[in-house]
């Protein structure tokens, strides 16, 4: 299986900038095309061991970051995305034009799938079970996300959670982590040896890092789990570590106000939920240290601490 | 000829495509807004097992969309009765709306954003009062675009409603006021259908319908849904051609509502890019509505290219020209030359500058 760090780096900027990469992650296919540099860099740093799609097979997403023509481009760079001729978001300064491939990349699996139950979360797994974590932005979800993968626990993905709706099984993208602001820091001091993009400032979410998803995940991406938890993470300065009990009917609403596509999907959509809410228990947790984190997930994994 | 086009000539088809021919396929139809009707054209065909998983995926995405959508037009339309009820009218669905509520095979897989009804305009503001009262809000609000669309249009200025954010257009004509063409609102309404099962809620005639999709497609200036226009028009005619009187009566309905002219453009499109069936009597009867040859041969040019999917695939180096020259067109079609300068001039230079100052 061929692997995108096979591909010699000037091979790489080329390929990038006439036919496109077609990039695997999980089950899903993205051809990607940009000349941007930043782009091509971004994906050679992060995306190495990611499997490139063979020329027979289907692209599910075709991604093209480009530079919109007009003067505006000599004063003040900008960068555009479009799926396939549809431009889904406005232009953003040149500087952010990785992050925003990785935005059009969720964008294109929350808006397009509706096979899979689509949860704005983030999930990881241990001895085949999975801890979803959904929370709104700036709630530590994918700092904590960051930090289990770090200490044991597979990524399955920080931003969507996918449901199948014939088997209730998550899949996984393990695509990097996006990380914001302080995060950014804590996570280089806690994981040393992690790969991370450049910081990129001033995005509409602050300043803005992704760091490389860990080659096991990557490697196992394939391999499903079962939901066990569903953790609605928050920080707190100062708090110590406390693991509260949801209860179900609650979790339930909760878990459908964070999914993409619950509305859209119907009766299959309320099954989906019910029957992920049946297999879990549901926690509020509040932590401030992220070694009382993993402590307290490595607990309910039944792992000795 | 483009992919996707041959496959609406003949969706049979499909079932031939190797994974390559889907993945160019899939790719047409979302930058035509017909992939749930391409799922909906391979289940009536019963070609669900020799289409590859991969492509299959996309389709059943795309199908999970439309039911919603379908399940939510029917909400919609109970709701817009349910509104309008105590003005005793029927309420006259257009376009879109009017297909699925009627159970039309146009209207599977057909999504759209608004839905169309068409009401006496004498009683505009006693349909714009209820709806308010239903909970849709005017959007709009600006003077001159209130005055665009109240003195010179055929609709209200759009309507939304405020919990669901599902849009109403309310036309009281299907031109507007300023066109030269002035198809009468009255013969429309006289002729139309109820909708069986849905009291209170009907559709045009069948010729009527077919008309109104002629002239908005073949006079309006936006194409980017133009091919999916066609293959309604196509559907409609595909379907009430095999009812008795349809093909006799739809010239001389043109004639009778000044539309010849949009007619012979749906016909003569339709038969050119979808192969659709026509009888000669017809076609006949509706040829002295054609414009002059060298008009004929630039309008071949340019909707033989506005009329195909908007995806790079399915462009030539005159695909943009012609959106372009098909774009000025639909508004001279609109308005008199003097009116639309000054129109064009108020949208180019004086709401850019009212929104500025509003917002701070």
């Amino acid at each position: 299986m061929l692997t995108v760090a096979s591909v010699p780096p000037a091979q790489l900027r080329s390929r990038l900038a006439s036919t496109g990469l077609r990039l695997r992650t999980g089950q899903f296919v993205t051809c990607v095309r940009s000349a941007i540099p930043q782009v091509a860099d971004g994906i050679a740093l992060l995306y190495g061991e990611y499997p490139l799609a063979g020329d027979d097979s289907f692209t599910d997403f075709h991604l093209n970051l480009s530079r919109p023509p007009g003067l505006r481009g000599w004063w003040r760079p900008q960068v555009q995305v479009d799926h396939d001729g549809a431009k889904p978001f406005t232009p953003l300064p040149l500087d952010q034009a990785f992050p925003m491939l990785e935005w059009a990349m969720n964008w294109c699996v929350s808006s397009r799938v509706q096979s899979c139950l689509v949860i704005h979360a983030a999930v990881i797994e241990k001895n085949g079970r999975a801890a979803i974590l959904p929370a709104p932005p700036g709630s530590g979800k994918s700092t904590l996300c960051a930090a289990l993968i770090h200490r044991g626990w597979r990524l399955l993905s920080d931003e969507l959670t996918l449901v199948s709706l014939d088997s209730g099984e998550l899949t996984g993208l393990a695509r990097p982590v996006s990380l914001k602001n302080a995060s950014i820091e804590v996570i280089r001091a806690w994981a040393p040896d992690a790969v991370f993009s450049p910081s990129v400032r001033d995005t509409v979410k602050g300043t803005v890092a992704h760091m490389k998803a860990p080659s096991e995940s990557i490697a196992r991406v394939d391999e499903p789990a079962l939901p066990a938890w569903i953790v609605f993470p928050r920080y707190v300065a100062d708090a110590a570590p406390e693991l509260a009990p949801i209860p179900k009917a609650r979790a339930f609403l909760r878990v459908a106000e964070n999914a993409f596509n619950y509305s859209l999907l119907g009766v299959a959509g309320f099954h989906a939920v019910a029957e992920l809410i049946e297999r879990s228990d549901a926690y509020d947790f509040r932590y401030s240290r992220l070694d009382d984190a993993v402590a307290a997930f490595d607990r309910l994994a039944g792992v000795a601490p | 000829m483009t992919l996707l086009l041959s496959i609406l000539r003949a969706p049979r088809t499909m079932g031939e495509l190797d994974l390559a021919g889907w993945e160019l396929l899939l790719r047409q139809a979302a930058a035509a807004n017909l992939s749930a009707t391409l799922a909906c054209l391979s289940e009536e065909e019963g070609l669900a097992d020799r289409i590859p998983p991969a492509a299959r995926r996309h389709l059943d995405w795309a199908r999970t969309i439309e039911a919603r959508h379908r399940q939510a037009v029917a909400f919609e339309v109970r709701e817009i009765q349910r509104a309008l009820d105590e003005l005793g009218l029927p309420v006259i669905l257009l376009k879109g709306a009017a297909y699925v509520a009627a159970g039309l095979p146009a209207g599977r897989g057909r999504l759209f954003s608004d839905i169309d009804v068409l009401v006496p305009k004498a009683q505009l503001p006693d349909v714009e009062a209820s709806l308010m009262l239903g909970g849709w809000a005017a959007t709009h609000l600006d003077a001159y675009d209130q005055r665009y669309y109240r003195e010179w249009m055929h609709e209200l200025p759009p309507m939304v409603h405020i919990r669901r954010g599902n849009a109403i257009d309310v036309h009281h004509a299907i031109l507007p006021e300023t066109a030269p063409l002035r198809p009468d609102p009255g013969k429309l309404r006289a002729a139309a259908q109820p909708v069986p099962g849905l009291p209170g809620v009907a559709t045009l005639a069948p010729a009527d319908m077919v008309l109104h999709s002629a002239v908005h497609l073949f006079f309006e200036g936006e194409f980017d849904k133009g091919l999916r226009d066609l293959f309604d028009i196509h559907r409609l005619l595909r379907e009430f051609g095999s009812r008795p009187g349809f093909w006799q009566g739809l010239p001389a309905r043109a004639g009778e509502l000044e539309l010849a002219r949009p007619l012979f453009y749906a016909l003569r499109y339709c038969r050119r890019l979808l192969g659709t069936a026509v009888p000669q009597d017809v076609l006949d009867a509706v040829a002295p509505a054609a414009p002059n040859r060298a008009l004929l041969w630039l309008m071949d040019q340019l909707f033989a290219r506005a009329l195909q999917p908007l995806h790079p695939s399915c462009e030539d180096r005159f695909s943009g020209l012609a959106r372009f020259a098909l774009y000025v067109r639909g508004n001279w079609l609109r308005m008199p030359p003097l009116l639309l300068s000054r129109h064009l001039f108020h949208k180019a230079f004086i709401s850019p500058r009212t929104q500025a100052s509003e917002a701070h």
